[in-house]
């Protein structure tokens, strides 16, 4: 007997998507024998919105292309304008500029490692690893004024310069996520459930993933030996040491595995960079008239290789800017990695790419309901409020790597 | 010798078109401008010789008169080649580079959205990235265009 095919949409707006995009998935049984994808859901018209701005708007316009690598679409658009420029831009800015992208990269791979245990079900890690992620979301806050779009870029180098506290800070940061990291290394190559949830879910061959166009995480956990930072490299790559980690999984085992490893990567390449953080100005003035010309510009971003092309014309505003993002180059593997696979594994082969979604919120009016009095609540009095509420409801976060040793200890 | 200097001088040998019309812009960035007859032999010759073997993006450029594509080009050290051609802005057309990359249908389709270049071979599919009912004829990215309420409806000005 065949079985009748069936055709759903998944998306635009889907309990099991972040994001707006449309699936259209033909099925047989729980079997997929077909996936289409529908994007543009989310297009702003950013590209023409940057020749209509000027530079200077661009660099801030570029940042929120995306909530998440925004540093990543800044740096990527303002040294792609530095090079028509001919600008040179002081170590210690490309310096700060790498610092921030590294810390981008910790929050990010944190972010997801919590977006795939939700996906699967793992929503404890989800709880554990978003608990973790507040760590470099405040030192992002604490060097640059914000949690995401950090606005630390500008034409010519950085806006705001580090502080000794602030590098004191962290360095202890980095410590701290070090061993939490460590802590979900030994989950990922231990927990079994989790291991056989994502083992051979989402194949995607070297092969294919060469074919395709697959970049960042995605193309490394399929072997392809590919980072921008190492091959093509911008900022401060070239004066510093990593590995690019690579793994032979294909699957989103493989990808789990390779962002853990690059966090731990992150946490020794901003130590690095802190350490030699070199003297001098942050910033070289470029002025406000662009010369004729254009530049293509690479960086590696958490999600993998973002692209952007400026094409200049003399005046104070750019003839084209083009943006590639990630996503765009990996979404066109998800297809292949759906062949013939079980309907109940798209929510974590579609979030195994890492796709992108946007988020923050910093600042809340709060309005009294007797008396209509406005108060503001800061970030900080936010998170202090967060802390003594799950303190007075009988939950203590505080040591909890610690508190979880001791318990394991007392098992064993 | 640099390894950009390297791949400029091979292509200068094997190809008598690109005399004058190809040059480094920085180390590991080379810039070829080609018309567009030359350009499937220079696109194959970089891919399978020159060992090319990542298309980065495709970007599509009004230029008044024409309308310029880019083939953003990457070897696996680095390196970007950028090749460069221009077809008329009338009724323009361009052949499809989805048999050599998969991957171009998606910048190919976004060719045709936002510049309206006619891509020849492309698979049928979903377009990208404009809505489903915009407007036939409006294309965001020419330079002529504005956006005009009445043609493309509150939804999308």
């Amino acid at each position: 007997m065949t079985m009748h095919k069936f055709t759903i949409p998944v998306g635009p707006q889907h309990p099991a998507l972040k994001e707006p995009e449309s699936f259209l998935v033909t099925l047989s049984g729980e079997k997929i024998m077909k996936f289409s994808a529908r994007l543009g859901y989310n297009h702003r018209g950013i590209e023409k919105a940057c020749e209509e701005r000027t530079y200077t708007q661009d660099v801030y316009l570029t940042e929120r292309i995306c909530g998440i690598c925004s540093h990543s679409h800044s740096t990527c658009f303002v040294q792609a304008v530095e090079e028509i420029a001919g600008a040179v831009v002081p170590n210690r800015a490309l310096y700060i500029r790498t610092i921030i992208a590294e810390l981008e990269r910790i929050h990010s791979h944190l972010l997801w490692l919590g977006v795939a245990g939700h996906e699967v079900g793992f929503d404890t890690l989800l709880m554990y690893t978003w608990r973790d992620r507040e760590l470099v979301m405040d030192i992002l806050a604490l060097t640059t004024g914000n949690r995401v779009n950090y606005g630390i870029n500008t034409i010519g180098g950085v806006r705001r310069d580090l502080t000794s506290d602030q590098i004191k800070k962290t360095l202890n940061a980095m410590d701290k996520l070090e061993e939490r990291t460590k802590y979900y290394i030994q989950i990922a190559t231990e927990e079994t459930t989790l291991i056989k949830r994502l083992s051979g879910v989402g194949v995607l061959s070297h092969k294919d993933a060469v074919k395709l166009g697959a970049v960042g995480p995605t193309a490394r956990a399929s072997g392809v030996d590919r980072d921008v930072r190492r091959d093509d490299p911008y900022a401060a790559y070239d004066q510093i040491k990593f590995k690019v980690i690579t793994d032979n999984h294909n699957d989103v085992y493989g990808r789990t595995l390779v962002r853990m490893g690059e966090l731990m990567e992150c946490y020794n390449m901003i130590r690095q960079l802190l350490k030699n953080l070199p003297e001098g100005p942050i910033t070289v003035k470029v002025p406000r008239k662009i010369p004729a010309g254009e530049a293509t510009s690479r960086y590696e971003a958490p999600r993998g290789e973002d692209v952007h092309y400026v094409k200049s014309n003399g005046t104070e505003k750019p003839e084209r800017v083009k943006v590639r993002a990630p996503t765009l180059a990996n979404i066109q593997t998800v297809a292949k990695m759906l062949e013939d696979r079980q309907l109940a594994d798209l929510p974590i082969v579609i979030a195994a790419i890492d796709p992108c979604f946007s988020c923050t919120d910093r600042l809340t009016v709060l309005k009294d309901s007797d008396s209509g009095k406005k108060r503001v609540m800061k970030w900080e009095d936010l998170h202090h409020y967060s802390i003594e509420w799950h303190l007075k409801h009988g939950v203590d976060f505080s040591g909890l790597n610690s508190k979880l040793s001791a318990k394991l200890a007392k098992v064993k | 010798m640099s390894k950009e200097e390297e791949i400029l001088q091979a292509l200068v040998k094997k190809f008598g078109f690109l005399e004058n019309r190809i040059k480094t812009q920085r180390p590991r960035r080379i810039l070829a401008d080609v018309d567009i007859g030359n350009f499937k032999t220079l696109l194959d010759y970089a891919v399978k010789e020159l060992r090319f073997p990542i298309l980065l993006t495709m970007t599509g450029l009004d230029e008044g008169e024409k309308i310029a594509v880019i083939y953003h080009m990457a070897s696996e050290d680095g390196c970007i080649l950028n090749i460069r051609t221009a077809i008329a802005k009338v009724n323009p057309s361009l052949k499809t580079i989805t048999d050599i990359f998969p991957n171009a249908d998606i910048y190919e389709r976004e060719l045709e959205d936002l510049l309206g270049i006619k891509v020849d071979g492309l698979a049928p599919g979903n377009r990208y990235p404009l809505p489903d009912g915009w407007p036939a004829g409006e294309y965001p990215l020419r330079k002529d265009w504005k956006k005009n309420k009445e043609k493309v409806g509150d939804d999308h000005a």
